[in-house]
Parts: C-alpha cells; sequence; structure tokens
C-alpha cells in the first residue's frame, strides 16, 4: 500500500511543475523555457488565461421567456391547461389550488389536499434518496468531477484522443477549442448548452464532441478545417430522452460506435447510436440513479457510479452488470488500467484509493463481469505531515477526481482535503502564490509513488484540491522498483491526461476565491511534458 | 421460406417466439377479465367475482382460441418479415402495396382473427355484452306470449370494431413497415430486451387502440345499420326497439361501452404486439456461426460459406452480424479467421469473408453512383459528369485512373457506361485480392492516397509522422511518367467506345416522335395537381430506399476494420495484409461516394427526430449510420497502422 509520507514535499511557493526529466520532476517558473529536447514533443499548445471577470454568467434565471412579457390573467382552464404542459399534474394541482375564482370551493380543497399528498409522496422519496431534491444545478456542482463547479472558471475539460486538442467548458455556458496547429478558436454556443459538467471527444474521429448539459445531449459536429470561429447551432445535434436530465457524465465506447449518458435522477443509463439518434435505455433499479460513467479503454466493461453507496460494473457486451455495495458513501470516481483489468475507485468519505481486478476479458465469457470477490486497497492518501523549508504542511484528503495515464504508468489524483498549516509556519499570507517542490525517494518495490500537487492557501479555506500523480508500473501487477514524486502546484478543477504517450498535460486552474485571484498563475492551462522517463 | 432453409437457426427461434406469446397469453387474459368487471364501488366483489370468472370454462375455451389466433398472426409475421424494409417511393407505390393480395389477405385474415378476439372479449366480459341473440324486453301490451330473440346490438358492435381493429393493426402494419427487422445496437439478453420494450408496448397499444375505437365508432354512427340489418334479416332475428340503437349519437355516448371496446382493443392489441415483439426479439438474436468446421458435414454452415453463398437474406444478416462481433470481441475466433488451411496453408477464411465484405461495399459504391447520375441527369444538367472528367488535375483522381491502369493489366474490361471512378473501384476487388501485390505501383498509390486522407483532415496529419506526407509526392513524381502516359493509353479507348456506344442507338425517326409524345403527355399530367400528388416521389423516401440494406454494409464495415485492426497483432501470416490496399481503395472510394452523395440537394444533413414509438424507424436513419461507421472504420485501420501504411 502506497501513502502520502512516501512523496516528495510540495514544490515552494510560486513554482510550479512543468516537465519530468530524468525521471525527476522539475519546478519552476510558468515562463522558464523548456529543455530543448522536449520542445520539438511538446505541441505548441497555447497557455491560455480565461480570468474569470470577462467571462459573463447568464443573467437570466428563468428558462422561459415569460418575465419578459405583461402578466396577463387567464382563465383556470387555459391556466391549468398550460401549468399540465409545462409541469405536469403538480402543476395543474397547484394552479387550482391556487385559484381565486369563485365557486370551486372543493375542488380547490381537494386538489390543496392532494397537492399535500403529492408533496408527501415526493419527500419520502427524496429521504431515501436525498439528492432528489437538490436543484438540477446543485445536483450537478454535487456529482461533477470538477472540483468546485459552479464557482470555477473551467467546467469541463477534454482532451481529444488523437491529435493535440482540447476543449474547455467555461462558466458563461460557453465551449472553446483549442488546436495546436490552428489559430481558430471556435467557440461553441447553443440555447440548450447549459451547465455543462462534462465533455468528451468522439474516439476515432476528427471533430465529434459530445457535451452534457443540463437538459440534454448536444453533439457538436465540428469541421476541422472550417475557419468559423462561431459555428452555428446547426452543427450540433440534441440528444435528449424524456427524464434525463442533468446529464453529468459521458462516456464514449473506445470502439466510437456508441455513447453512453447518465444522469443523478434517471435510473437508467442511456446508450445513444448517434449518427441515428436511437437509443436504448439500460435500466437497472437501485442506486437513485447514475452519476459517473467510465469506460475501460479496452472497451469490455464500464463502471457506473450511483448516488447511493453501490456502483455497477456493466460488461460492454451483453450488458449485465455486477452490484458493488460500498460501506462508506457513493463512489466518487473511478478509473480503469489501459487493459481494462483494474479498476481503481475512490468512496466519498474515505481517503483511499480501493482496487478492483477483473480476471482478464475473453469474448467467450458473454454476460459475465468476472470481477474479484472483494476490493482492495492500494493506496492511502491519509493527511501527512510534510518537512518543508516553509514550514509544515499537511496535505491529504479524500479523492475528487482521478484519471490513469495510457501508459498505465501514472496516476493522477486531485485530493480534496482540509490544508493545515502548522501557526509556526510563516508563510500565512493569502497573496502568496502556490508552492511547489519537488524531492526524489526511492520507495520500496510494490508502491506507489508519484506527484502531488498543493497550494498554500491558508486553512480558511475549507476545501483544497490537490493534484497528485501516482506512479504505477508498466504492468499494473508489478509496480515499479524506481519511482518519482512530483507536485503540480496549481489547485485543479479537472484532470485529464493528454492521450498521446509520451507527453501527458493536466490541466490546474484554480478555483476562484478571493484568496487565489491574486495568484498571477491563475486560470491557466499549463503543459508539463514529462518526458520519457530513462527506465 | 425460412423455416426450409436453416430450419437449426430459425425454427426454433420461431417456435421459441410462438411458445412464449402463448404462454403469456393466460398472463393478459387474466388482467383482461379483472378489468372488464371493474367496479370501484364494491371492490370486494369485483375482485372475488373475477377469480371465480378466471376459472369458468368460458375463460378457459377463449384462451385456447385466442392461442389459435396467436399462432395464426405469428405465422403472418414470420411469412411477411423483412430485413430490408420496402419503402414506396410515392403515394400511389403505397396504394399500389395496399391493394396488392399479398397485404389483402393478411387483412382479411386478421379481421376475422380481431372479430374472433373481439368475440372472446365479450363472451369474458359478461353483462349485456355476452350473447348475439337475447331476448327482446317483454312488450307491454302483453299479448304475444312466445318470448322473441332480438339482436344484441352491443355484441355486434363487439364484434365489428373487433373486425375493424384487426384490419386497422394490419394496415398499420403495412404502413409502419412494422414487418422490418430492426437489429439492435446493442446486445443483450432476451428476457432483458422483452422487459424494456413491454412499458412503452403497453402504453403504445392503449392509445392506439383509443383511436381505433374513436375512428371505429365514427365508421359505425355513418354505416352502422348496415350490418345492424344485415345481421338481424339473416338470422332472422329483430330489433328491439326498447333499447337505444347504437348507430346514434345517444347510443355512442354510453360510458361503459367504449370503456369495453377500448379494453378489448387494449387487449387485442398487445397479444398481438407481445407475438410480434418475442418474434423480433428471438428473430434478431445473435447466432454463432462456425469459423472452421470441426466437422465435415458442418460445412456448409460456417462463416465464411454462408457469406458467399446465397442464403435468405435474414441469415445473410445473421452471418454479418457474427462476423462483427467476432471480430470485435473474440480473439479466438479471430484467430481462426487468420488462420490457413491445414493443407495448402491458404487462408482460406480471410479471403472469402474480405471478398465477401468488399464486394458488398462496392455493389453499394456502384449503386450509390448511378444514383448520383440519375440525380445529376435529373436536375443539375449533368455537371457531375464533367467534374469526374475534369478532375486529373487533382492527385485523388490520377490515384483512381492509375489503380485503373493497373487494373486494365489484369485483364478485366471496363464497362464503357460507368464512370471512371466506378471503374477503379471496382477493379481491384473483382481480381483477386492477392494478385495486385506483385504490381509495383499498388502501394505508392494508396500512400498517395493516404496522403490525400491526412491532408483533408488536419488532425491526422499530426498523428502521422511528416515523413509520409513527404514521402508521398516523391513517390509520386517517380511514378508519375507510368502513370500519366497510362491514364492516356487506357481513357481514350474508353471514351473512344463510348462515343461508339452512343451511335451504336442511334435514334430512328419514330423513335423521336414518340419522345416528344411521352414528353408532352408527361408535362400535361405534371400539371394536374392531383395526379403529381400520386405520382411524385417523395425525396426523401427514395434515400432511404437506396439506403434501406445498408445495415448489412455496416456491419461490413465494421468487422472488416476491426479485424484488420486485429490484424496488427494477431495475424501471425501476415494473410491480411495482402488484401490491405484493396480494403482501403474500397472504403476511400464509398467514403467518396458517401461524401458526394450527401452534397445532393434534396438530402438531408440531420438525421429526422425520432418520435419514441412502437415501430422501429431506425430504417430511416440508417445512411447518417452508415456514413459515421464508415468513417470510423477508416481511422481504426490508419490509427492502428499509422505510420506503417
Amino acid at each position: 500500500m502506497c501513502s502520502l509520507a512516501l512523496f516528495p514535499p510540495p514544490p515552494p511557493p510560486g513554482d510550479i511543475t512543468l516537465y519530468e526529466f530524468n525521471n525527476a520532476l522539475v519546478c519552476g517558473r510558468l515562463y522558464e523555457q523548456l529543455p530543448l529536447a522536449f520542445q520539438s514533443q511538446l505541441a505548441d499548445l497555447p497557455g491560455l488565461t480565461l480570468p474569470k471577470e470577462t467571462l459573463k454568467a447568464h443573467s437570466r434565471l428563468e428558462h422561459s421567456t415569460r418575465p419578459a412579457f405583461i402578466h396577463h390573467r387567464e382563465s383556470l382552464w387555459k391556466r391549468c391547461l398550460s401549468a399540465w404542459r409545462d409541469v405536469g399534474l403538480c402543476g395543474v394541482l397547484k394552479e387550482i389550488a391556487g385559484a381565486e375564482e369563485e365557486g370551486l370551493q372543493w375542488v380547490k380543497t381537494g386538489s390543496s389536499y392532494a397537492l399535500a399528498v403529492c408533496h408527501w409522496l415526493s419527500s419520502l422519496h427524496g429521504s431515501l434518496f436525498p439528492h432528489l431534491s437538490l436543484t438540477s444545478e446543485d445536483m450537478i456542482a454535487a456529482f461533477s468531477q470538477a472540483v468546485d463547479w459552479a464557482g470555477c472558471t473551467i467546467r469541463a475539460f477534454a482532451w481529444h484522443p488523437h491529435t493535440s486538442k482540447f476543449a474547455v467548458a467555461l462558466l458563461d455556458d460557453s465551449i472553446r477549442v483549442y488546436n495546436s496547429n490552428s489559430a481558430t478558436i471556435p467557440s461553441l454556443k447553443h440555447r440548450l448548452q447549459r451547465n455543462v459538467a462534462a465533455m468528451a471527444w468522439k474516439p476515432l474521429c476528427a471533430s465529434i464532441l459530445a457535451v452534457a448539459c443540463q437538459s440534454c445531449v448536444l453533439v457538436w459536429h465540428l469541421d476541422p478545417t472550417s475557419l468559423s470561429t462561431r459555428p452555428s447551432s446547426g452543427c450540433a445535434q440534441v440528444l435528449s430522452y424524456p427524464g434525463h436530465s442533468p446529464v453529468t457524465s459521458l462516456a464514449w465506447a473506445p470502439s466510437g460506435e456508441l455513447l453512453l449518458s447518465a444522469s443523478p435522477v434517471n435510473t437508467a443509463m442511456l446508450v445513444w447510436d448517434v449518427s441515428t439518434e436511437n437509443c436504448v435505455q439500460l435500466q437497472w433499479f437501485g442506486g437513485g440513479g447514475v452519476t459517473y460513467l467510465a469506460w475501460s479503454p479496452d472497451g469490455s466493461k464500464v463502471l457506473a457510479a450511483t448516488p447511493s453507496a453501490v456502483f455497477r460494473v456493466w460488461e460492454a457486451q451483453m450488458w449485465t452488470c455486477e452490484r458493488w455495495p460500498t460501506i462508506k458513501g457513493r463512489c466518487q470516481t473511478g478509473c480503469w488500467s489501459p487493459d481494462g483489468s483494474r479498476l481503481l475507485f475512490t468512496v466519498l468519505g474515505e481517503s483511499v484509493i480501493y482496487s478492483l481486478s477483473f480476471s482478464e476479458y475473453r469474448g467467450e465469457m458473454q454476460g459475465q463481469v468476472g470481477g474479484s470477490k472483494t476490493a482492495s486497497i492500494v493506496a492511502d492518501l491519509s493527511e501527512t505531515t510534510f518537512e518543508t523549508l516553509y514550514g509544515e504542511e499537511r496535505i491529504g484528503g479524500e479523492v475528487h477526481s482521478m484519471v490513469w495515464d495510457p501508459t498505465g504508468e501514472r496516476l493522477a489524483a486531485i485530493i480534496r482535503g482540509k490544508r493545515c498549516l502548522r501557526p509556526a509556519c510563516p508563510r500565512v499570507l493569502p497573496e502568496n502564490p502556490p508552492s511547489s517542490r519537488q524531492k526524489g525517494r526511492k520507495p520500496r518495490r510494490g508502491e506507489e509513488s508519484g506527484r502531488e500537487g498543493s497550494t498554500h492557501p491558508p486553512s480558511f479555506l475549507p476545501v483544497t484540491p490537490l493534484l497528485r500523480i501516482l506512479r504505477r508500473g508498466m504492468c499494473p501487477c508489478s509496480l515499479p522498483a524506481s519511482s518519482r514524486m512530483n507536485h503540480l502546484s496549481q489547485p485543479p478543477c479537472k484532470v485529464s491526461v493528454f492521450p498521446q504517450s509520451p507527453h501527458y498535460a493536466w490541466s490546474p486552474t484554480g478555483p476562484l476565491g478571493s484568496v487565489s485571484r491574486s495568484s498571477p498563475w491563475d486560470n491557466r492551462v499549463i503543459q508539463g511534458s514529462p518526458g520519457r522517463a530513462p527506465l | 421460406p425460412l423455416t426450409l432453409c436453416f430450419p437449426q437457426v430459425l425454427g426454433w427461434r420461431v417456435a421459441a417466439a410462438v411458445a412464449w406469446s402463448v404462454l403469456l397469453l393466460p398472463v393478459c387474459t387474466a388482467a383482461f377479465v379483472v378489468l372488464s368487471g371493474l367496479d370501484p364501488f364494491h371492490p370486494l366483489r369485483w375482485i372475488s367475482n373475477s377469480f371465480n370468472d378466471l376459472y369458468s370454462s368460458y375463460v378457459i375455451f377463449c384462451i385456447l382460441l385466442i392461442s389459435v389466433v396467436i399462432l395464426v398472426i405469428s405465422i403472418f409475421n414470420v411469412e411477411f418479415y423483412a430485413v430490408v424494409p420496402s419503402i414506396p417511393c410515392s403515394r400511389l407505390a403505397l396504394i399500389g402495396k395496399i391493394i396488392h393480395p399479398q397485404q389483402v389477405i393478411h387483412s382479411v385474415v386478421h379481421a376475422v382473427m380481431g372479430m374472433l378476439v373481439a368475440w372472446c372479449a365479450a363472451v369474458m366480459t359478461k353483462g349485456k355484452f355476452q350473447f348475439l341473440a337475447v331476448a327482446c324486453t317483454p312488450s307491454e301490451s302483453l299479448d304475444n306470449a312466445v318470448p322473441q330473440m332480438c339482436l344484441n346490438e352491443y355484441h355486434l358492435f363487439f364484434l365489428l370494431s373487433g373486425a375493424f381493429m384487426g384490419y386497422s393493426y394490419s394496415l398499420l402494419y403495412l404502413i409502419n413497415n412494422m414487418n422490418y427487422l430492426p437489429f439492435p445496437i446493442i446486445q443483450q439478453y432476451k428476457y432483458l430486451r422483452f422487459r424494456r420494450s413491454l412499458p412503452l408496448l403497453v402504453k403504445h397499444s392503449c392509445v392506439e387502440s383509443l383511436y381505433f375505437v374513436r375512428n371505429f365508432s365514427v365508421a359505425y354512427y355513418f354505416f352502422g345499420y348496415i350490418p345492424k340489418v344485415w345481421i338481424s334479416t339473416t338470422m332472422d332475428l329483430h330489433i328491439d326497439s326498447k333499447l337505444h340503437p347504437l348507430d346514434t349519437l345517444t347510443g355512442l355516448l354510453d360510458l361503459s361501452l367504449f370503456y369495453h371496446a377500448w379494453l378489448c382493443g387494449v387487449f387485442l392489441l398487445i397479444t398481438w404486439y407481445i407475438a410480434w415483439l418475442l418474434f423480433k426479439i428471438y428473430a434478431t438474436e445473435t447466432h454463432h456461426f462456425p469459423v472452421q468446421p470441426t466437422f465435415a458435414e458442418e460445412t456448409d454452415q460456417c462463416l465464411p460459406k454462408i457469406l458467399n453463398s446465397n442464403p435468405p437474406l435474414v441469415i445473410k444478416f445473421l452471418a454479418l452480424q457474427d462476423l462483427m462481433l467476432l471480430s470485435q470481441y473474440s480473439p479466438v475466433r479471430r484467430q481462426e479467421v487468420f488462420s490457413l488451411s491445414q493443407p495448402g496453408g491458404h487462408p482460406h477464411n480471410w479471403t472469402a469473408i474480405s471478398r465477401e465484405c468488399l464486394s458488398l461495399l462496392s455493389d453499394l459504391t456502384q449503386r450509390l453512383i448511378t444514383q448520383q447520375e440519375a440525380a445529376a441527369a435529373n436536375g443539375r444538367a449533368k455537371q457531375p459528369a464533367g467534374e469526374l472528367k475534369v478532375s486529373p488535375q487533382t492527385p485523388g483522381a490520377v490515384v483512381t485512373e492509375d489503380m485503373s491502369f493497373q487494373s486494365q493489366r489484369s485483364n478485366i474490361v471496363p464497362r464503357a457506361s460507368m464512370s471512371s471512378l466506378v471503374k477503379s473501384s471496382l477493379m481491384p476487388l473483382k481480381t483477386l485480392p492477392g494478385s495486385d501485390v506483385g504490381s509495383p505501383f499498388s502501394s505508392p498509390a494508396l500512400n498517395c492516397k493516404m496522403g490525400i486522407l491526412d491532408v483533408n483532415s488536419p488532425w491526422h496529419g499530426s498523428a502521422q509522422s511528416p515523413h509520409l506526407i513527404r514521402r508521398g509526392p516523391k513517390l509520386w513524381t517517380s511514378g508519375s511518367d507510368l502513370q500519366t502516359d497510362g491514364s492516356q493509353h487506357e481513357s481514350f479507348p474508353v471514351l473512344s467506345a463510348a462515343r461508339v456506344g452512343s451511335e451504336a442507338v442511334q435514334p430512328s425517326f419514330i423513335y423521336t416522335w414518340l419522345q416528344n409524345k411521352q414528353e408532352q403527355i408527361k408535362n400535361f399530367l405534371s400539371k394536374r395537381v392531383l395526379i403529381m400528388y400520386f405520382f411524385s416521389k417523395h425525396p426523401e423516401a427514395s434515400i432511404q430506399a437506396v439506403f434501406s440494406d445498408a445495415q448489412m454494409h455496416i456491419w461490413a464495415l465494421e468487422g472488416l476494420s476491426h479485424l484488420v485492426a486485429a490484424s496488427f497483432t494477431e495475424d501471425r501470416f501476415g494473410v491480411v495484409q495482402t488484401t490491405l490496399p484493396a480494403i482501403l481503395n474500397t472504403l476511400l472510394t464509398l467514403q467518396e461516394v458517401v461524401d458526394r452523395h450527401f452534397k445532393l440537394p434534396h438530402v438531408s444533413s440531420k438525421p429526422p427526430r425520432i418520435s419514441g414509438s412502437l415501430a422501429d424507424t431506425s430504417y430511416k436513419t440508417l445512411r447518417f449510420a452508415l456514413r459515421a461507421s464508415l468513417k470510423t472504420a477508416l481511422y481504426r485501420i490508419t490509427t492502428v497502422f499509422g505510420e506503417h501504411l
């Protein structure tokens, strides 16, 4: 088992991890030149600064156009009819109960009783699944893989699986697509593109981006040769299904044919054939919804987390599933090893990473997931104290999001934990930029080590996400003898691994409190290229 | 027909589907009996009565009778199913389909079956619906001692509504193409598929029954007296003057009658749709075809044989689906595909499979080209044809030219009527897949072509090594002298042949006169709105008709590309390499043609919204699926092979 004590302490204040060289992570200032060896490898991706002030969030709070018009009193029947269309039965009952017309006393009392029964039933339902009582925006914020989804400038981030291109969903509900070999930056806007929770590029395709929005899934077809900076909404396909909103997670099949979408309020996850807009519901009652999906890179299995303390692993050929109850809380995040034989997941309320291994996938075992009996703990990320030159620092906590890189060597994790600086620490000022530091260490064989990132906002910022990159062996079963630790110092809100080995890039972007806005390194996408570590 | 050819594959499936739908019948019947006796004011009596009714001999007899009905319905499902939907292109074609004798038989039998079900429903409902002839209400005068038998109009209404529903079902079955067997996008167990479709089925039946009852009430209001009079005269029944006749507004505004007729309709539709759904689920289930026969007798049933023979279409679909699945999920079976034959060492399995897939794809290419040429001839004064001829400046066209040059050497005479593009695409397929490997030109040509693909898709350019693109033009110049004179040599004869061909059919004077007349008549008729209404082709429908069997091509594409991608690591003998040029060439040609197809006028670039109805309309959007999977297939091959291409 691996613990944080094996990691080097965080980098000094103001520094960030730039790249990995000779099996060591190098920290420095952002503007430092990369070594020549990396400059050719690293596609010249733009470093972008996205200050929050320029992004205007939506001012309209209501979905309908009603506030724009003068209020007009209609007859009760018309109002009931429109309430039925808009809200459904509850709306009609509410409309009748609140009617001011005379002479309908018994109808009014009847409907107010019926409304009370409805409320009671829904509260009963809500007590079974508390997340159902949230508004859809809060729900997205609770289940999104982005830390501080509601306040962060960048709400979702997605690398293209085949080329140096990435999409960034911003606070103002627009999406920008940056491409290394093109100067045009398309900005995608759509009427239905609100509260983006996740994005995913279609594999084996140049230009299709699926976006999980509040009410639907949008599939953008972006012609890579197009010079338009504002693709029309005609380029987007709308995939919607009644009762399937908000969508919080998306997963493309690695073979590129199917798209999965999940919503915390719908117990079914939907399998879309995007080109024909056909969908199949994969219904499995229990759990109250599906919050997070992860398709294994070999395409054989899918992890589906639910809002309650259970998650499921689907087998992607005959679509049967195995149910995994967890002890403490819901499954927060998970990731697959490149060969799909091992699943790492974390549970809300526990600062450990669990591992589940699956029997090797063969086409003959139809309809069996083949998971092992129990999950084992592979890493303990509970709070650890580091002695640094700048005082003692404590790092550790629950993992918010994880990704495993395609070669199977690195694991990046965002830790959401309380940062406590000892009072003796000389540097408590909130204005201090994040620090980072690295130190080499050799853990024993069979252990993981990695990088950790940390920021130094003071202790009054309750939740500080950390980025931690654990290193694993080429083959997940035999972990490497030598390994390295490192820090990425920006508090990231979304992790994403650059898909083409040997480059990696993480996208740490700051949650914008009043604290870190003073830092010059806020809101940047930083490319670090660890290079190929000599093994 | 299908049971004769492949009893082992489909006979059992049909039998199982029928058996399950008959087994589910008692459940439906029980629900019907309970609901038909609905009495909300006396719930206890209602429940006890309906449970007593369940064991009555009436109900058991009705279940037996409806089982026979289900059997007949299933036989019709089996006889009428199609894996390729027939899409009527104009309204006249639709009318022609409706009055086609086969369809008339279908409708009549369904109407009779509907009447039988309605009779059963009436008998099970009891009350005032049970018998056709009832004793008349005694008249007050009491002078007539003999009780007379009167016609029970409620019963008649039930029977006729059953017949009407049966006929409507048959009509909708035709119009919605419900005989089409759509294959599911994901594999699932039969029970799960059934459970998933059941709520939709019930909802759909309820709504549709409502519409049927409404329509029937209107029809009965206008024409109800005809059957009433006819029945009462032939069976010598009186018409009770005390009761309200039903073909009046007050008669029809009877809530109980309406409820029971609706319930009867729901019962009928649910039982029939369940039979239909089960047949669909069973028929589209995957079937494992062995790749390599274990015994000599099984040779006819193994995958390469079936693909190359001409089995019933559904078997071919199942075989292609199996190919797609094995290429994606089963390394062991892939290994069998890549294996060599034991004595001799020939890759028979791979050759047969790839040849069949490629010929399927090139057939589609050819069909699309003819369709495009027709469209061009109709509308835009043959511009695309000119484009094809002009294109030698663009490298793509030269490649195709040079491919055709190369195929000329393999002694296959191109047809003059086809455009150069078709020729080039077809040639490498007709030749044996190994034959053009020896030619030194094939791989550079493909390299060029891949280079072009890269240029078209910038993202790929970055993924591929730049030296390939650099190498492309170099090879290109080295081969240019060869290929330019080659193309000149072969294009001249072709053009002259075409000219000779057109002169040979030099039309005579009478022929031109006839043609003129024909044109005049056409013009005259086209101005009449009604005729245009029936004859005008719906553009969307004709496009759908072109792509109606595209599911086959999608599977062929997926199977082929997965196999090729897997061959990079799994193919020990290198059998796939030899066919790789032909495969890439076919895919790229098809890509070009499909792209051009989507640029045609009248072709919508977005799939239409699919309403969540019971009848599957996936055949309407197959062309989008084809385009997507074609792109994916190309990318799959190129990302795996990368710089080795």
